[in-house]
């Protein structure tokens, strides 16, 4: 099943819902096209609304429609108006290669309590693992009782070796003695699971910014990458999340957990268009294969699949 | 929490509050900033359309617009509905159930149950209940060995049979409290998604095997737009009797949880506002109203502080004070106490105004140099710690060797804290109401002294807020 598949299905519900509500809107924008009027004031309202909804933020939201509004000319589909707009909000993002480079190549996945880390290493793992790589992974959540036992169970799942640390330990130590142990096995990528943290935390924040420094010292450059899970659920908070965590620990890129749901992470399209970072991966269930390699155009056009 | 919200709101009144009169224009532009801050906040849409309404119903009421304080006429309606919004309810769980009372957890992935259990647990024994936790989430690894280390950690009883049947465990927990006498049974369940047929299915076999009297969701707080859908399903589906709010110690503005109380109806029962298991809290609906609109929040800074100290201690305190007999090992466990308190940040967030404060948010105060103070102390003699004057020269290059300080910080705190006796001898034989606001955290470098600017200024400073009646 091809990505673009697996976010449909995914996405079916969230489809089902823009959708429905959009249609009625587009049917009226779009009525007889060639001879329909302008988009009217009322239409850019219902939109507006409706990408709030989807937690695009009020700021993303603005732009949009007001691109969209001053673009419109007469006999416009609105609906390739708006998919347009969101599509080159992300392509407006740098694209970048992922976890790829030197050897080993350290990820570090942060990001706050529940969003998914732990299940995003285990997927992860499984998934670079499908592709002939041999990936290491690192249990630094030494805070949270049984994060260890959790990501064992996952990398036991996905055959691949873990590096592991007493509760309480010294999360830095751990990844220091990880790094090297992949470097002594030849293991690439090395992905550390870090403890959830919320980003208003300044002891726990400096934690982690700890945790870089010692990576840095085990292999040069290191962490190359940084992934940031956000749960899809979130809302406007997803931002001072990603702001916060990139000024600290460098966020190269979003994993967007849990898109399974009702919720459509429209916080994705706000993090593109305000800090331009780029989604790497989508979680879309519990399953281990569950982790898809996000394109930003399929997840546009999947969202306004359907009817429209 | 809230405080994005509070700030705009109250900007939004700055504006209003230099008007003469109000005209139906200015009103609306308060509106619709609030709207926005709303809105921003994660309030849904419908929610904050349908709040406006009711606020713009009543501010365009002619006795406000001609009173002489409009401005704050505006704000007592915002603060009038948004009570209104969050019900009058006090928190904490039903108050008649049969013995057990079972109470049973759910919500989405990821939540916060499993740590909401520990918690409860916690906050349970502390009230002199005796509960039983049990797990039935078999889907998640390792969630039912979390849950039985946050049992350990709480000193609360985990039950744990073999059967991996989620319904039967939560059985088994119950008759094993009928059995032997535990009054409440805490059920932990998998997180699920509230359109996943099959687990809600479950959710509702559980349900009626245990009969529970108290269905909690556990919400995140920086959940968005789909909250009510989620909520709205699982109180469809099961019947919710309240909702724990978690994460709450974040910056998230919470305005998903003001939608969900007003749209599924169901009250808050309790906040989660941090990492220690101590750190579950009813939730006080008027207080965080206050909170919202910068009121601060000395209710519970007060119940803080009294949980933190021991009032023996501070009654042997205030005489040791009236007797100026203010020691460094005094001033050590005033340290110890208000960390016990949690994070500065969060309890100056309680301080009426400080919440506000554009440059407490860029500097924080520093937890580290609080730390810092602690390590020196602790490198002194118990000599040197009941009278600092024996401190002389060489003994300061021993004692910044011991706490990996340097003399110059050893000098700065003794200075700091010579003043501070000072003070607190002037105050003392004032009759002492409040320790005083010449109390400030001894700043141990540069940075650190510039660490929380205005603080010293404000009466009592954190300080002043440990009551020592």
């Amino acid at each position: 099943m091809g990505f673009f598949d697996r976010l449909r299905e995914g996405l079916t519900r969230t489809t089902q819902q823009i959708v429905g509500r959009f249609e009625e809107i587009v049917r009226r924008a779009d009525a007889d096209t060639g001879t329909a009027r302008p988009i009217d004031g009322d239409t850019m309202e219902a939109l507006e609304e409706l990408l709030i909804s989807a937690d695009v933020g009020v700021a993303a939201t603005g732009q949009i429609v007001a691109a969209v509004r001053a673009r419109a000319r007469r006999g416009d589909s609105l609906r390739d108006l708006v998919k347009a707009e969101i599509r080159g909000i992300f392509d407006a993002v740098e694209p970048r290669p992922a976890l790829n480079g030197r050897s080993p190549h350290v990820t570090l996945i942060v990001g706050v309590n529940g969003t998914g880390k732990t299940t995003t290493v285990g997927k992860l793992a499984n998934l670079l693992k499908a592709s002939g790589r041999q990936p290491l992974v690192c249990a630094a959540d030494t805070f949270r009782a049984a994060a260890v036992e959790q990501l064992e169970i996952w990398a036991r799942r996905a055959a691949v070796d873990l590096v592991r640390a007493r509760e309480g330990a010294d999360p830095a130590a751990v990844v220091f003695e990880a790094i090297q142990a992949g470097r002594a096995r030849g293991r690439d990528p090395i992905l550390v699971d870090t403890a959830g943290r919320l980003h208003t935390r300044t002891n726990l924040m400096n934690e982690l910014d700890k945790i870089c420094r010692v990576a840095a010292r085990a292999s040069e450059g290191a962490p190359h990458d940084v992934l940031l899970v956000l749960d899809a659920t979130v809302g406007q908070n997803g931002l001072a999340q990603a702001r916060e965590f990139t000024s600290v620990a460098g966020v190269t890129g979003i994993v967007l957990t849990k898109l399974d749901g009702t919720a459509k992470g429209g916080i994705a399209v706000a993090i593109a268009h305000d800090l331009k970072l780029p989604i790497l991966y989508v979680g879309v269930g519990e399953g281990i294969d569950d982790l898809i390699p996000f394109s930003p155009r399929d997840y546009v056009d999947a969202l306004f699949q359907g009817t429209w | 929490m809230f405080e994005s919200l509070s700030t705009r709101v109250q900007d939004v009144f700055k504006s209003l509050r230099g008007e003469a009169r109000l005209t139906p224009e200015h009103v609306e532009t308060a509106l619709r900033a609030i709207r926005l801050a709303l809105l921003e906040a994660d309030v849904n849409v419908s929610v904050a359309r349908a709040f406006i309404d009711r606020v713009r119903d009543r501010a365009m009421d002619q006795a406000v617009l001609r009173s002489l304080t409009p401005g704050q006429q505006v704000i007592a309606i915002v603060r009038d509905e948004l009570v209104a919004l969050f019900g009058t309810s006090e928190g904490g769980l039903t108050k008649h159930a049969p013995t057990p009372r079972v109470v049973l957890l759910l919500g989405l992935q990821g939540s916060g149950k499993t740590t909401t259990a520990g918690k409860l647990g916690r906050w349970l024994a502390r009230q002199g209940r005796h509960p039983l936790m049990v797990s039935t989430d078999v889907r998640r690894p390792a969630a039912i060995e979390q849950l039985s280390v946050l049992g350990d950690q709480a000193g609360v009883r985990v039950h744990a049979p073999d059967t991996m049947d989620p319904v039967a465990r939560a059985s088994g927990a119950l008759a094993e409290a009928r059995a032997t006498g535990f009054d409440t049974v805490i059920v932990d369940t998998a997180g699920r998604l509230h359109i996943d047929d099959d687990l809600m299915d479950e959710l509702q076999a559980i349900r009626d095997a245990v009969r529970p009297s108290d269905l909690l969701y556990v919400a995140d707080a920086m959940t968005g737009q789909d909250a009510i859908r989620s909520a709205g399903e699982f109180h469809r589906r099961v019947a919710v009797t309240g909702v724990v709010l978690t994460k709450l110690d974040g910056d998230a503005r919470g305005g998903a949880a003001l939608s969900v109380v007003s749209v599924v109806g169901v009250p808050i029962a309790f906040v989660g506002s941090g990492e220690r298991l101590d750190d579950l809290e009813l939730f006080h609906p008027d207080r965080v109203v206050s909170r919202m609109l910068g009121m601060g929040d000395v209710l519970s800074l007060i119940e803080k502080a009294e949980q933190a100290i021991d009032k023996g201690e501070a009654e042997q305190l205030e005489a040791r004070l009236r007797r100026n007999e203010f020691t460094l090992d005094d001033f050590r466990s005033q340290l110890k106490a208000l960390r016990r308190m949690g994070p500065l940040e969060s309890v100056l967030g309680m301080i009426p105004g400080l919440g506000n404060l554009k440059q407490l948010a860029d500097n924080k105060p520093d937890e580290k140099q609080m730390g810092r103070v602690e390590a020196i102390i602790c490198s002194m003699t118990p000599a040197e710690r009941r009278d600092h004057t024996v401190i002389n020269g060489s003994r300061r290059r021993r004692i910044a060797l011991g706490s990996g300080t340097s003399v110059a910080e050893i000098n700065r705190l003794l200075k700091q804290f010579t003043e501070m006796r000072r003070v607190l001898q002037m105050i003392g034989q004032g009759g002492m109401p409040r320790l005083g606001p010449g109390m400030k955290l001894p700043p141990m470098s540069h940075k650190g002294a510039a660490a929380v600017p205005g603080r010293k200024r404000r009466k009592g400073g954190p300080w002043g807020l440990i009551k020592t009646r």
